[in-house]
């Protein structure tokens, strides 16, 4: 800019004028900024109002939590966390942590390979395999529930843990390899070539050269895994009953509740929210990280 | 690569060529064997189900009936009914959430005090299991009587209101709206902390307007984010089993029944498995008819985006 000046006529005068103006606008940026931060937390706490609300709720007695108009001060009680505790939550709870952490676990052991084979040298192939893989999430899964219900009730594996872990790993690694593969990408090639030239084998080269350098990907492509098998329902409510139910089943019970039960309902759904919840706020940095790189690689 | 060279010349070049193939793609083989397993056979079942007569309340009943389950689906107002719904609720809720998240996320693009606090505000309907969501929404919302909308509808003379029995695909939509809202807002927030800040003070510079530089510079550097954001979103939201089933079970009637709870309804309640695999293998190919022409799309701009950068 200011090399350029001399040549214009008239720029005597010119650098002082964008300077005031820059100092006018800083303020009127600071205002602006203020109102902006304002507007942003206040839609930010209306956004999550509802869970304030379930959260709040579920440290009342039900006489407080079904009133009209609503009631904001009350006198907190855990009874309906006992309470929901008390109704058996504590298996389905167990049942959810299992098929959730084996599946992730099982996508991870299966993905990553898969994703550092299509990572190295890309050929046609790769393509065809990658669109293949995603190509299996668009298969709806009312299209193939008939046939696993009826397969597993075959072998008798109907109400059993370890379907939902083999149904949950395949319902996860498409989107798993898709974003492992975009980190793979990541790493440089020459650090890949200097392990092999070292003789390194291929477990090697996953786990103690790519792993340590992938590991914020990694983490977040297993978040994903993880809020996905927690939260599912459509399998865990048609191939489980009793013994193997996870916690979305366990809310089903709440769903003729008008507004009798609001305060259990309230303490049942933040339990059954908190663990993956508090997954989410521990590891939303990898999260934003990892969504980003599979988008652009 | 040279130590190995002259070991690998004592076979013909293409038996070498062939070998490091099988090496590089069997990393991959596993993956592929169990998708195939668990996803693409239960499939091939789901065809030879759909051209029976096969209800397991009759288990003596099963017998070939050739295409008579599709011409059934195809004459199926309640199944035509469930499609569109489908179509409806996937389409404004994409929609409506990406618009929000894009929203959002330039609202969260620039320091503030308590950036992270509401960032993690934020993202946390995405993280409440759905089925708490439908309830909360259900119950705790939409309540005529004790919910909180009516509360404050109250002054406009909408307090009473039963929106879930009224207006149920609204309900559904505004609970799954408010659900996938945050997962559209972080993908839109990745593409914008990956734009370059040198570009926006060059625009800035050049005196460009906030609506101006949105419009030509944000906007197209944050296409390919959208894209995905809108692919991904679609194929969670076109299953979307939970939401329904809690807050509505697809009534009233059928008003508020998607496809996938209609076929739902059909197997477990009607125990009709051949009747409900047709509709499965016809959801599937209207699903690949409009994923293909999709994903071919997105997958050119990837694939050519990539080319671009490497």
């Amino acid at each position: 800019m200011t090399t350029a000046a001399p040549a214009r006529p008239g720029a005597g005068s010119a650098p002082r004028t964008p300077a005031r103006a820059t100092a006018r606008s800083r303020r009127g940026d600071t205002a602006r900024g203020t109102a902006l931060t304002v507007l942003t937390w206040a839609i930010g706490l209306v956004f999550v109002s509802p869970v304030l609300w379930l959260v709040l709720t579920a440290f009342k007695q039900e006489a407080d939590a079904a009133t009209s108009p609503p009631t904001l001060l009350f006198q907190p009680t855990l009874d309906r966390f006992q309470a929901v505790l008390d109704a058996g939550f504590l298996p389905y709870l167990g049942n959810s942590v299992i098929a959730t952490l084996v599946s992730t676990a099982l996508v991870l052991v299966l993905g990553v390979p898969a994703a550092y084979a299509l990572s190295i040298r890309p050929v046609k192939r790769t393509q065809d395999a990658l669109f293949f893989f995603i190509s299996t999430k668009m298969l709806p899964v009312v299209a193939v529930v008939v046939p696993l219900y009826v397969a597993a009730a075959e072998i008798a594996m109907l109400d059993n843990v370890w379907t939902l872990v083999v149904l949950y790993t395949a319902m996860n690694l498409p989107i798993a390899v898709w974003m492992l593969r975009s980190f793979f990408l990541e790493v440089p090639k020459g650090v890949i070539e200097a392990a092999q030239m070292e003789g390194a084998n291929l477990v090697r080269v996953l786990w103690s050269v790519m792993l340590p350098i992938m590991a914020p990907g990694v983490a977040a492509t297993a978040l994903i895994c993880m809020i996905f098998s927690w939260n599912e329902f459509f399998f865990a409510v048609n191939l489980t009953a009793a013994q193997a139910a996870t916690v979305p089943v366990f809310m089903v019970g709440f769903i003729t509740s008008e507004g009798l039960f609001l305060a259990q309902l309230s303490a049942a759904a933040t339990l059954a929210s908190l663990p993956i919840v508090i997954v989410g706020w521990i590891a939303q940095r990898q999260l934003v990280r990892g969504l980003s790189m599979g988008a652009v690689k | 690569m040279t130590a190995a060279a002259p070991a690998a010349r004592r076979r013909s070049p293409a038996a070498v060529e062939r070998a490091e193939g099988w090496s590089r793609r069997a990393p991959l083989l596993p993956a592929l064997a169990f998708m195939l397993v668990v996803t693409q056979l239960p499939f091939l079942f789901t065809v030879f189900y759909s051209v029976q007569s096969w209800n397991l309340l009759r288990p003596d009943s099963r017998s070939f009936v050739g295409l008579a389950n599709y011409a059934a689906v195809f004459t199926d107002t309640q199944f035509l009914t469930a499609a569109l719904n489908t179509i409806l609720i996937t389409a404004s809720c994409v929609l409506v959430a990406m618009l929000l998240g894009i929203a959002l996320a330039m609202l969260l693009d620039r320091r503030f005090l308590g950036r992270g606090v509401v960032r993690t505000l934020l993202i946390t309907p995405f993280l409440v299991l759905p089925v708490a969501t439908a309830l909360l929404w259900k119950n705790i919302m939409f309540d005529p009587v004790f919910g909180l909308i009516g509360f404050l509808l109250t002054p406009f003379g909408l307090g009473d209101l039963d929106w879930v029995s009224q207006y149920p695909v609204v309900s559904v939509v505004t609970a799954l709206v408010w659900q996938w809202t945050p997962f559209m807002m972080l993908l839109v927030l990745a593409g914008l902390q990956s734009q370059g800040r040198d570009v926006i003070e060059a625009g800035q510079v050049d005196g460009a307007g906030r609506w101006q530089m949105f419009v030509a510079i944000t906007l197209p550097h944050l296409r390919r984010y959208i894209e995905l954001g809108v692919l991904l979103g679609s194929i969670y939201v076109v299953n979307t089993f939970d939401t329904i089933y809690m807050m509505t079970q697809g009534g009233p009637g059928t008003a508020s029944a998607n496809l996938p709870f209609y076929i739902y309804q059909r197997t477990f309640l009607g125990f009709d498995i051949g009747q409900s695999a047709a509709m499965g293998v016809v959801v599937v190919v209207g699903t690949i008819i409009v994923a293909t022409l999709a994903l071919r799309l997105i997958f050119r701009t990837f694939m050519s985006a990539q080319e671009g950068n490497s």
